[in-house]
């Protein structure tokens, strides 16, 4: 019967080692696309951090002229996308990639090509919005973009509408395949509420991707119009609405916010259990708690627009949307505290980030629900208050929980321990500098101080610019801290301490796993009985319920020799993912130059690269050849 | 070697999940570009408006592409029943009958133009030739799709078996034809009762 490429004359582009630069390109390992999110997102990183430098220099002192208002218009704006789009969520999809396979007892995710295709997709996307500043400048409108601002008196935000829609194209692909993975590829007795809470964090924010990201992609391709093509959608003169954009902007803009905090959430929501010794406290409103964010997270998005021209029936309807926000919210911070209450705390660096993440972004959070007061918002609207505001949740909660399970995985991904002096040092000195550099930001905003301006106005006073002055030096200590980080994680790849397979004396599936995990992940697929599965496992509860360990073996499907004989049927490596995404450059660049010639070869392209993908020969015969299986699909 | 598929938790194909979820996305993405067309309806900056729609016309287009919702199913039963020459025949007509909706949009939109509705025209203008035009890319794309499936089933490559292959470009096509469904209502039909 069918066994080696039988079917079809398909091309044959497939790589067949195992190591080198051609098996990353052709990988469809969840764990290896996992990793290349995770370095492509700290080279995008370092960049954002170096436009952010550059602002806060500009804004060191009152009345510089360190770089011109242009280069000043670019960086900020590239600073929001790039930490929006190329760092934060790319940054939650490495974990996702990573770990979701492996905390529901699957082999890979649904769709590994697909999966490929989404790093390839973010991969150019960044690289072609870069590229602009090679090409006329950069994009700078600001991440949101307002039309008609955008389409008229700004050209280069072309590269900002077709950026923006080539990176949103990959977050829909691995939104559908993160979805169909979880629902569909949990392992035997992995009902939903025994499902790690960082798996229900991934299905929320895959969900709130696959509603957010189509209304962007209607509003890039309506400002990409107007401003290549002469469409009318935003153009006053001809009756168009400017407050159409800001809508659909934000219907994407808002729920965008807790796409990025969800998977933060989700991983403190793993370290503080393990590092408390205790089970998460709440698990069901946790749960709840985060697929109720997701739908609420839909109906606020007006708050965005309160100083626009929205009539005060839905200025009252948002604000109270928005208070009523905050209910999940708080319920989360309360579960975390409590999971820790009476807990035998062990502070790692991955658990000091967690609780950083916690209370930092409890203060955001705070500052947060004085948006949702319509006169408070009409005060601070567009002042730096709302840049502390959302730095306190996107730095402070965002990324601390991102750094957090970078510390508290990477044994699993490397089999060697992050040097913990290193990394306490780098906890500290990044609090500090993340406080001094945020926390005056409330105050400069107060009293006045406008975002978005390329020169700090003098008339503000001696007050606002010692303000700006700590901001400024907070970065200097946050670039300090952060290249402790990087010289700790490299000098930890190559000579950290060895960790064994589950250093933490973790509760979660993949520290069952040899370290760092096999191709195939587990030998035997474990059939799951309870939440905190591999805990249960190691320990048993006396009376008085305190975990007595249980001898080594005592389950037995955790067997490192079982499978040697079976063969695990494990997806092929294909090139096709990255040939057929490589199209979307000529398609792109022809979009934004309006140019017919590109926009075909991008598309012919494209098209013969997705066949090329269909029809390439399966190594080990079709998945539904009906002579293997039967009618097992039907 | 055997290569036995992984069942999935919920029973159901994970290809027919992944392509259910991505449309329960496209919902959203069209109904975006409705609620634009709707605020522009009146919008039309002394250029031509609503009453420049030729119901009659659209409606015989409509029909074809319903009815191709039928050769689909028809298409996908034969493939069920392991018919493959049959279900090709029924994806060829499909895929005629979604090409001869495409040929009437092209018809129907250079009309229009020389009419004076230009993209650049006004609001009204832009917001129905994305709305329509968007949908008349899904429905190329899935023409592409059903020549795909002929020609594979034609090398072999798409074997007897393999009917959920036809199931979910069907899951697509139904899909585009229900937005057609709504579009029609939307666009042609309740803003010629104002009239």
């Amino acid at each position: 019967m069918a066994t080696m490429t039988t079917d079809g004359a398909g091309p044959k582009l497939r790589p067949t080692k195992s190591t080198g630069f051609l098996s990353w390109v052709a990988t469809t390992d969840h764990k290896r696309i996992g990793i290349l999110y995770f370095w492509t997102v700290l080279v995008f990183f370092f960049i954002g951090g170096v436009e952010s430098s550059l602002i806060r220099a500009q804004l060191a002192q009152a009345e510089l002229s360190l770089i011109t208002p242009e280069i000043y218009n670019q960086m900020f704006t590239m600073h929001g996308i790039t930490m929006v789009f190329l760092v934060v969520m790319p940054f939650a999809a490495a974990f996702f990639n990573y770990l979701l396979p492996l905390m529901i007892g699957a082999r890979d995710v649904a769709f590994p090509r697909l999966n490929a295709f989404s790093y390839w997709f973010y991969l150019f996307g960044g690289i072609f919005l870069y590229s602009s500043f090679f090409l006329g400048g950069a994009p700078n409108g600001s991440w949101v973009g307002y039309a008609p601002l955008s389409t008229n008196a700004v050209s280069n935000m072309a590269f900002y509408a077709v950026g923006l829609q080539i990176l949103g194209v990959s977050s829909l692909a691995s939104a559908v395949n993160f979805i169909v993975t979880i629902v569909n590829m949990r392992a035997p007795g992995m009902t939903f509420m025994r499902m790690p809470m960082f798996v229900w964090m991934t299905l929320t924010t895959s969900f709130l991707l696959l509603f957010a990201v189509p209304i962007i992609a209607v509003a890039l391709f309506m400002l990409q119009f107007d401003a290549v093509f002469d469409a009318q959608f935003f153009q006053p003169a001809t009756g168009g609405d400017p407050i159409l954009y800001q809508h659909l902007f934000w219907l994407f803009g808002h729920p965008e916010v807790y796409i990025m905090i969800l998977p933060a959430m989700g991983i403190v929501s793993e370290v503080m259990p393990t590092f408390s010794r205790k089970p998460l406290f709440g698990y069901a409103a946790m749960a709840f708690a985060g697929a109720a964010i997701g739908f609420i997270g839909f109906g606020v998005w007006a708050h965005h627009m309160f100083t626009s021209a929205i009539g005060p029936v839905p200025r009252a309807a948002f604000a109270v949307a928005t208070m009523f926000i905050a209910v999940p919210t708080g319920i989360k911070i309360f579960n975390w505290v409590f999971t820790m209450w009476g807990g035998r705390i062990r502070f790692t660096t991955a658990m000091l980030f967690s609780v950083g993440f916690v209370s930092m972004f409890t203060i955001g959070g705070l500052s947060g629900v004085t948006h949702a007061i319509v006169p408070h918002n009409a005060q601070q609207h567009d002042t730096y208050w709302v840049v502390a505001h959302f730095h306190y949740v996107l730095f402070g909660g965002a990324l601390f929980g991102l750094i957090s399970g970078v510390y508290y995985w990477f044994p699993k991904v490397t089999g060697r321990l992050m040097d913990e002096k290193l990394g306490k040092i780098h906890f500290w000195s990044w609090l500090v500098g993340f406080n001094l550099t945020f926390g005056p930001m409330h105050m400069s905003g107060l009293l006045g101080q406008p975002r978005r301006t390329a020169v700090l106005p003098g008339e503000l006073g001696t007050t606002v610019e010692t303000y700006n002055l700590l901001s400024s030096s907070g970065v200097i200590v946050l670039a300090v801290s952060a290249s402790i980080f990087l010289y700790n994680l490299i000098r930890s790849i190559r000579r950290g301490e060895v960790s064994g397979d589950d250093p933490w004396d973790a509760r979660t599936l993949e520290w069952m796993t040899a370290t760092p995990p096999k191709h195939h992940n587990f030998d035997v697929i474990p059939t799951i009985t309870s939440r905190d599965e591999f805990w249960h496992r190691k320990y048993a509860e006396s009376d008085q319920g305190i975990p007595v360990a249980v001898p080594v073996g005592a389950s037995d499907d955790h067997d490192d020799h079982a499978g040697d004989g079976e063969h695990i049927h494990m997806p092929d490596p294909s090139l096709w993912p990255a040939l057929h995404t490589l199209g979307v450059l000529p398609l792109g660049y022809g979009l934004v130059y309006a140019n017919w010639l590109l926009i075909g070869i991008g598309a012919v392209w494209m098209v013969a690269g997705m066949f090329g993908w269909i029809i390439e020969p399966l190594a080990e015969g079709d998945d539904d050849e009906p002579a293997l299986v039967g009618s097992a699909t039907h | 070697m055997t290569a036995v598929a992984p069942s999935t938790t919920m029973g159901l194909d994970n290809r027919k999940l992944g392509m259910w979820t991505f449309l329960a996305s496209e919902f959203l993405f069209f109904g975006a570009f409705m609620s634009a067309y709707l605020l522009y309806l009146d919008t039309t900056n002394r250029g031509p408006g609503i009453e420049i729609f030729d119901i009659p016309f659209t409606s015989v287009s409509s029909f074809v592409l319903l009815m191709s919702s039928l050769t689909m199913v028809l298409a996908h039963n034969s493939h069920v029943r392991g018919d493959m020459r049959r279900m090709r025949l029924w994806v060829l007509a499909t895929a005629g009958q979604g090409m001869v909706f495409l040929g009437g949009q092209v018809y129907e939109f250079t009309v229009f133009f020389r009419e004076g509705l230009d993209l650049t025209q006004s609001p009204f203008a832009s917001s129905f030739y994305f709305l329509a035009g968007f949908h008349g890319a899904h429905v190329a794309i899935g023409v592409l799709l059903l020549l795909g499936l002929y020609s594979l089933s034609l090398t072999g490559k798409i074997k007897p078996g393999q009917d959920v292959k036809t199931e979910i470009i069907g899951l697509y096509w139904h899909f585009v034809d229900i937005i057609w469904v709504i579009i029609f209502t939307v666009v042609y039909l309740i803003p010629e009762l104002r009239v």
